[in-house]
């Protein structure tokens, strides 16, 4: 089985984020691997180590992300969970990308893996701490052409190699679902579909030095004009910081500490 | 042909098409879709569209809030009509707006944020090849005075990074797609009532939009039955690990407050509680969040941070939580939230 995990590099959300320019500020040193990510990265290495040892042994776990050269560390940490292959695409013309001319690169690095050995799962995490936009994986199965299951709290492959479907259920607000559809599809899982692995100490060290593919638009043969600024359907016109809230108004409990909650309530007309 | 609300801005705004979808219509509508109608009368000329037939009670809200037409998709798949649980699949919903906005000539169309409506929402800019903005706050035309190239197009204001940065994007395509929290605005029917007609659309499915095949789809009861909806409310009472599991002081003085009850993830994984307010929970923007034994982490401050009122109640004086709350109280709230409550119902009772 071959299952293409598609990754962000992002903010780390300690850190002091905002906008220049009208784009996020990506400060190297200050970004880390979406953690959600690494829920995709453990569902994918799962889905392969349930396989027979055969298959097992000629599977594929391959992570690919778009982003600058400062996003190996992110491909590297998730070799140290067990991951094959890692592939990014950088391109200038990237830039200023929208949703869509993301995933424009995202789904050509998917078809470029595909011409070489067929790919049965694409999967990714339920969102990017940064934008928590949630679209990519709909937009991913849109742009490729395949089902998805998205949201999934569970994943399970089933059937023989060849005709395989892919079953997930998923836990939406107020309604659970079980969705099943044929391989090759498209997935994507909460942060309640498993707890990620730690790194073991011999993934870390091969990690150190296994490389990370670099791959241009040109690569891809998608033409620059249509990802990035030139591309892009929204743009940011502005972007300010909020000013910071007020400094907090602190009591002490000491008998009557919910009088005092109450009176803040009624005097600011909460209640 | 077009009712263009007095309340909203002259200039270019008020000419557009808004297409609003409605989440509920065979119930009826909840306060996220009239804030949406409300929002969109400040643009231009409202339509609704449905996946299925409107209730009575949902058309004389839609004809309160000044909406004269409702598009009801009757959906099918090679000649054959299609119902039921397939309806809710994100392709399916997809193609059925991306009919109606063709049909309407919308030039917006809105959507309340949930995790299925913003995927919907992004398959329909695909298919139309519209931009897409989600979880907007507010909604506007740009002025010809104001954003040079920008104007007459449709701008969108978001929140961002936890609430810590606003963002206004301009939607450059002809059609925008636009998300919109909860919260955003107050919904505010129209003076004078008008009269809702249900008009039938078709929609033939791609092949594709039904490749997922829904094996089976539970509507779960909620804990939270009789208390306003966690995504909606306009307060939200959350109790968090301080609760070491008895959520009943929240419960009373969510009750009080008339609130919606929310915990934190861990909560929720300790099985106190059902939902859980965070970035990858239930974002919330009330106008007054209270946080009960809640310390703060970075998880949950993404899904509640854009709260206009922030209160905080914990027996740690460094609790996290209290960097970014209005008002704290530093006890066991075991002991102060049964006492604000009280406090509460007396004033309720007090204001009759």
């Amino acid at each position: 089985m071959r299952i293409v995990v598609a990754v962000k590099y992002v903010p780390d959300i300690h850190a002091d984020r905002g906008f220049e320019g009208g784009r996020v500020v990506r400060r190297p040193e200050e970004g880390t691997l979406n953690e959600l990510d690494e829920n995709a990265v453990e569902a994918a290495l799962r889905l392969v180590e349930s396989l027979p040892d055969d298959e097992r042994a000629a599977s594929e776990v391959v992570v690919v992300t778009v982003a600058g050269a400062a996003a190996d560390s992110a491909v590297r940490k998730t070799y140290q969970l067990g991951v094959d292959r890692g592939v990014r695409v950088s391109d200038d013309a990237i830039a200023g990308s929208d949703y869509f001319g993301t995933v424009r690169v995202l789904a050509a690095a998917v078809r470029r893996l595909a011409d070489e050995a067929p790919v049965d799962l694409v999967v990714t995490g339920m969102a990017a701490l940064d934008g928590l936009g949630s679209v990519v994986p709909t937009l991913l199965s849109a742009e490729l052409g395949l089902p998805q299951l998205t949201l999934a709290g569970a994943v399970e492959v089933v059937g023989e190699p060849g005709a395989r479907t892919a079953r997930v259920t998923r836990e939406l607000d107020g309604v659970d679902e079980v969705l099943e559809a044929p391989l090759p599809a498209v997935v994507s899982v909460t942060d309640h579909a498993n707890e990620p692995r730690f790194p073991n100490f011999k993934l870390i060290m091969a990690a150190r030095t296994k490389p990370v593919e670099a791959w241009s638009l040109a690569d891809l043969g998608v033409a620059p004009g249509d990802v990035g600024d030139a591309a892009a359907r929204s743009r940011v016109l502005a972007a300010s910081p909020r000013p910071p809230r007020p400094e907090v108004e602190l009591v002490v409990d000491k008998g009557e500490g919910g009088r005092a909650l109450a009176e803040y309530l009624i005097r600011n007309e909460l209640v | 042909m077009s009712t263009t609300d007095t309340t909203g801005p002259a200039g270019p705004t008020g000419n557009r098409t808004v297409l609003v979808l409605l989440d509920t219509p065979g119930v009826e509508l909840r306060s996220p879709v009239l804030e949406l109608i409300t929002l969109a009368r400040r643009v231009g000329r409202v339509e609704a569209v449905a996946l299925e037939s409107p209730s009575i009670e949902t058309l004389a809200q839609l004809g309160a809030h000044g909406v004269e037409t409702v598009r009801q998709a009757e959906l099918s798949a090679d000649g054959h009509g299609v119902a039921g649980d397939v309806t809710h699949l994100t392709p399916v919903l997809a193609e059925a707006l991306a009919a109606a906005a063709r049909g309407s000539d919308a030039d917006v169309v809105l959507l309340t944020s949930s995790f299925p409506n913003k995927e919907a929402a992004a398959r329909l800019a695909f298919l139309a090849g519209a931009g897409l903005v989600v979880d907007a706050t507010g909604l506007d035309i740009a002025d010809a005075s104001g954003e040079g190239d920008a104007a007459g197009v449709v701008v969108a204001d978001k929140s961002v990074f936890a609430g810590s940065w606003d963002v206004r994007s301009a939607v450059t395509t002809d059609l925008a797609v636009v998300v919109v929290r909860a919260n955003s605005v107050l919904p505010e029917p129209v003076a004078e009532a008008v009269k809702t007609d249900v008009v039938g659309f078709a929609v033939e499915l791609s092949a594709g939009a039904t490749a997922t095949r829904v094996v089976s789809r539970t509507v779960r009861e909620s804990s939270s039955s009789g208390r306003p909806a966690l995504g909606e409310a306009a307060v939200v009472v959350t109790g968090g690990r301080g609760t070491n599991g008895d959520f009943a002081p929240v419960v009373e003085l969510a009750e009080a407050l008339g609130a919606a009850v929310g915990a934190t993830r861990d909560a929720v994984y300790e099985g106190w509680h059902d939902q859980f307010v965070g970035q990858t929970g239930v974002t919330v923007a009330p106008r007054l969040y209270v946080g009960a034994g809640v310390s703060g982490a970075p998880h949950h401050r993404g899904g509640m941070q854009a709260s206009q009122v922030i209160v905080a109640v914990n027996s740690d004086p460094e609790c996290p939580l209290f960097e970014i709350s209005d008002f704290a109280v530093v006890g066991d709230l075991a002991d102060v939230l049964p006492q604000a409550a009280a406090v509460i119902r007396e004033h309720r009772e007090s204001q009759g």
